[in-house]
């Protein structure tokens, strides 16, 4: 897809220009690295010390990471709901794909047209009958609740079964005249042919599952529970005052995900160009 | 599968009837129990009045008087002309802005890779981290925003997101520069699907480059413009966490929005009814963002 139009110095010189944008356009984030180092009574000095006088950077994460309630534990909160989600969603979204893709039964395209209508429903919208759902099962306050709101995705349905009707009839015959029942197709045939779609899907999954804030706002009271969003705030209550410690929490919450982002970044960029939705 | 053999009753086409439904089912109880039952507790809901301290035995009928009472309520009428403001700005500059900057990086920019990425990276990040960052660059008086402003002669400028005037602006702000990257990835994904011909015949009839983007970029993006149109104002309508985490509605109800009217209602008023007839309004409105788009579409040529 490299397209290069006009003149040589002039792609140069349009490429120098976009880089120096895109610094700009990420100094908010530079900015919060930097304020992650300093002292207090340095974060907020016009002009900007990008790299501090004085390094606090050991005290700072110190307090981030830990305390009593600390970074460590909501990190360990969020790897978990999220990995739990990611492989649930994964399962169970690519087995209703295989079977809207591949298989033959009655009232198919009616069922797959009504999940779909479900899609335009903005879970922002169910807040209170949820919580109230929540609370009749015996879960709130539980990461249970977390996981049982993110294990389901109509979204990563279609995008499954969209990928799978790609798949070769023939791969699956084959299977088929084997005498491969459906389960082992589906799992030696079509779940090993699908792994791109798998990986875009479980990326954008964890993702988007490390990033909520609104279900763990609502589902969760104790700290000891909380994941990274909600830790970030629970900061923000105990240290108000304190940015050089607010950025600390910040650039701990975006790290991570930003390495594992650079590392799969073909396949992030893939499923959102798909047609990714967010709320 | 070997059971044929032994019992006629299976066929493959019976089997494949049951298997298909089996595959489907834990999907289909999953989301009607996460998403159907909730949506139909709303309804019924917004037609009750019931707060949640008195169990479910204060669940009282009131037939429309929650809906009656929106159009009263100086706050809810506050928070869906904040959402509307907020989609105003947000959903044509955001476009505008990654339209412009997508044609470059397509056509005028070499290391395209890069520059995917680094416009990318705030989509990615949580957005409370996000808004705890803005939160600080805007503070009135001490942060970099207000300071670099004042240092280039502004001797007053506003206050951000303690300003009743500029709070939703600065959310606004923050809001794009979020979401920048994922409109370029999407029309990055349009523009490869432009014939590179086209521009090749344009540029032998001497056609500028600002014509070419308004006669054959713009044009031929409809679909790509459709689909981020609908998506962006649906999105703008669900804004929730800058709000809650940076604002709380305030100062003064200046950016409370629908979806943190909702939150207020349910979970600190604990007026649930009241919570879900706004809850069914926001549905209402995306359903009829949906189907005018998709309406209009489906009556659009398609390039």
């Amino acid at each position: 897809m490299t397209v290069l139009r006009g003149k040589n110095w002039a792609k140069t010189l349009w490429t120098a220009l976009f880089f120096i944008m895109s610094m700009m356009f990420l100094t908010p984030l530079l900015w919060m690295i930097s304020a992650s180092t300093k002292l207090e009574q340095d974060v907020m000095k016009f002009p900007i010390q990008w790299i501090p006088e004085t390094w606090n950077l050991a005290n700072n994460y110190q307090k981030v990471w830990m305390s009593d309630v600390s970074f460590t534990l909501f990190y360990w909160n969020s790897l978990k709901v999220a990995l739990i989600c990611t492989v649930l969603t994964l399962f169970f979204s690519s087995l209703a794909g295989y079977s809207f893709a591949k298989l033959k039964f009655r009232a198919k395209s009616g069922a797959f047209l009504i999940l779909m209508m479900f899609m335009v429903i903005p879970e922002q919208s169910t807040l209170v009958p949820r919580y109230i759902l929540i609370k009749w099962l015996g879960l709130y306050n539980t990461h249970a609740a977390l996981i049982l709101m993110g294990m389901f995705s109509i979204y990563f349905t279609f995008l499954m079964r969209q990928f799978m009707m790609g798949i070769h009839n023939d791969l699956l015959e084959a299977g088929k005249m084997d005498g491969a029942g459906y389960f082992y197709t589906f799992f030696k045939i079509v779940l090993p042919l699908s792994r791109p779609i798998l990986a875009t899907v479980g990326i954008i999954k964890f993702i988007w599952v490390w990033n909520d804030y609104q279900n763990p706002l609502i589902f969760l009271y104790s700290k000891p529970l909380y994941t990274i969003p909600i830790g970030i705030q629970y900061f923000k209550e105990e240290y108000s005052d304190n940015v050089a410690v607010m950025m600390m929490a910040s650039v701990s919450a975006i790290i991570p995900l930003l390495v594992v982002f650079i590392v799969l970044q073909k396949h992030v960029i893939k499923g959102i160009s798909l047609g990714g939705v967010k709320g | 599968m070997d059971k044929k053999d032994h019992r006629p009753f299976w066929t493959m086409r019976r089997k494949e009837e049951w298997i298909g439904w089996l595959f489907v089912l834990p999907e289909f109880l999953g989301i009607a129990l996460v998403g159907v039952f909730p949506l139909l507790f709303t309804i019924y809901l917004s037609f009750n009045d019931w707060n949640l301290v008195g169990g479910f035995s204060s669940i009282k009928y009131v037939g429309f008087e929650n809906y009656l009472r929106l159009f009263h309520d100086d706050k809810f009428i506050k928070a869906a002309t904040n959402n509307l403001i907020f989609t105003a700005i947000t959903v044509p500059v955001g476009m505008a802005i990654a339209l412009v900057m997508s044609v470059a990086i397509h056509s005028y920019v070499r290391f395209q890779g890069y520059f995917k990425v680094a416009f990318f990276i705030p989509y990615i990040c949580s957005t409370v981290a996000i808004a705890a960052v803005w939160g600080a660059l805007f503070h009135p008086s001490m942060g970099p925003v207000n300071q670099f402003l004042m240092s280039t002669g502004i001797s007053n400028p506003p206050k951000w997101l303690v300003d009743t005037t500029f709070a939703i602006l600065a959310i606004a702000i923050i809001s794009i520069w979020q979401l920048i990257g994922y409109k370029i990835i999407i029309y990055l994904a349009g523009l490869t699907n432009i014939p590179e011909e086209l521009y090749e015949s344009a540029q032998i009839d001497g056609a500028t480059g600002i014509q070419q983007f308004f006669r054959i970029t713009v044009p031929l993006l409809g679909p790509t413009n459709f689909f981020l149109l609908i998506t962006l104002v649906i999105g703008s309508f669900k804004v929730f966490d800058i709000i809650k985490f940076l604002t709380e509605g305030g100062p003064n109800q200046a950016s409370t929005v629908i979806v943190y009217r909702i939150y207020e209602e349910g979970f600190k008023n604990f007026r649930m009814g009241y919570a879900s007839s706004m809850s069914i309004v926001l549905i209402l409105i995306v359903i009829a963002v949906t189907s005018i788009t998709w309406f209009s579409q489906k009556n659009k040529v398609h390039y």
